[in-house]
């Protein structure tokens, strides 16, 4: 357990590098800063819930590796839809409570926009790498629940950060 | 089944538990954009901000696997009995892992940021800060694990689906604002860049 624990924390600490890289950003518009932490949230449960329906259908044998597997795109197709569902109510979310404290300086429709962008492109890679993650699993005879959870939680844990950073940097 | 029709299962089994952490979040979020002038004062932190949050989920996302694990096997009796060795076991090591795991990211965030030429608080503060957030959140977020999978497994609900979305929403809340807090302290202390 340690070993692993100490690679995810020096994973995130590579997160919090890229986060430190656009401090500026980050305060002029504080909105943003409220982003962070929903974003990097949310992108983590939706891969950690997808891991976790492909790992007990792999366990029940209900899943095969192939693009036409009706479980496999099922679930990735729901992966996206909660992302578009989510996302626009996290940009919402973060511009009203911005707004409650004063000094909102994007306007609702940018933040609606920014993290909508983020959440969909971050849905399609979270899906990527679950897939990824679950083979490579099957693959070398580990245990799913054991291994795609914690790689695939802290993988879109930095995703999220670089995704939504990227949005920011062609948005404004 | 059809595609559509697993993609719809899918669907509406995941979103309540989204839409609660990810209440959960906006407020975290809400701490974290409030908390401007303590991110200026000691340079490094907002570097440390996601390997706080993420240790909350990667130490006590286990600890409420294996609390659930132990209450299905038969081996952990759904009640907070700190004679029971298993159940103090498991949260002294949970506990553990958390400070060590702020204080490696601590440490890293001070060695790189150095190393790169940033502007950085000395390492003492780092570590400080972290330590008292990693305590904090750690008590605070073992009790609601434990007592949150008991509940949730006496009242016949599989706790294994109870531990994920509770320890996301309360670790982002319980985390940032006790980062806050351990800042102010750690400020008044005397341990200022």
């Amino acid at each position: 357990m340690l070993p692993v624990l100490l690679v995810l924390t020096m994973v995130e600490v590579g997160s919090g590098l890229v986060l430190g890289a656009f401090e500026a950003d980050l305060y002029r518009y504080p909105t943003l800063l409220v982003l962070v932490p929903v974003t990097i949230g949310t992108a983590g449960n939706l891969g950690s819930v997808l891991a976790s329906r492909l790992s007990t259908a792999f366990h029940l044998g209900t899943l095969s590796f192939s693009p036409t597997d009706e479980m496999l795109a099922g679930n990735a197709v729901a992966t996206v839809a909660l992302a578009g569902t989510l996302f626009p109510a996290v940009g919402a979310g973060a511009w009203a409570l911005r707004s409650l404290l004063g000094g909102a300086r994007l306007a609702v429709g940018t933040v609606v926009w920014i993290s909508l962008a983020s959440g969909v492109t971050l849905a399609v890679l979270a899906v990527a790498v679950t897939l990824v993650a679950t083979y490579g699993a099957y693959r070398y005879g580990l245990d799913p629940d054991d291994v795609v959870i914690p790689v695939v939680t802290n993988t879109c844990d930095v995703l999220g950060v670089v995704v939504l950073l990227a949005v920011v940097e062609l948005t404004l | 089944m059809t595609l559509l029709a697993v993609a719809r299962e899918a669907y509406e089994a995941a979103l309540p538990a989204l839409v609660v952490s990810l209440v959960g979040g906006l407020l975290a979020g809400l701490v974290l954009g409030g908390m401007q002038a303590e991110l200026r004062a000691v340079p490094g932190l907002l570097v440390l901000v996601p390997a706080l949050l993420a240790t909350r989920g990667n130490v006590y996302g286990s600890l409420g696997a294996r609390l659930s694990t132990g209450l299905h096997q038969g081996l952990v009796e759904p009640r907070v009995d700190l004679g029971n060795r298993r159940l103090r076991g498991a949260m002294a090591a949970a506990l553990a892992n958390g400070l060590l795991a702020s204080v490696v990211a601590a440490v890293a965030v001070f060695l790189i940021l150095t190393a790169l030429g940033d502007d950085v608080a000395p390492v003492a503060t780092l570590v400080a800060i972290s330590l008292v957030t990693g305590l904090l959140s750690g008590v605070a977020l073992t009790a609601v694990v434990v007592v949150v999978v008991f509940a949730g497994y006496r009242r016949g609900r599989d706790p294994d689906t109870l531990v994920g979305p509770v320890v996301t929403t309360t670790g982002d809340v319980f985390g940032l604002a006790f980062l806050l807090l351990a800042v102010r302290l750690v400020l008044a202390a005397g341990g200022g860049a």
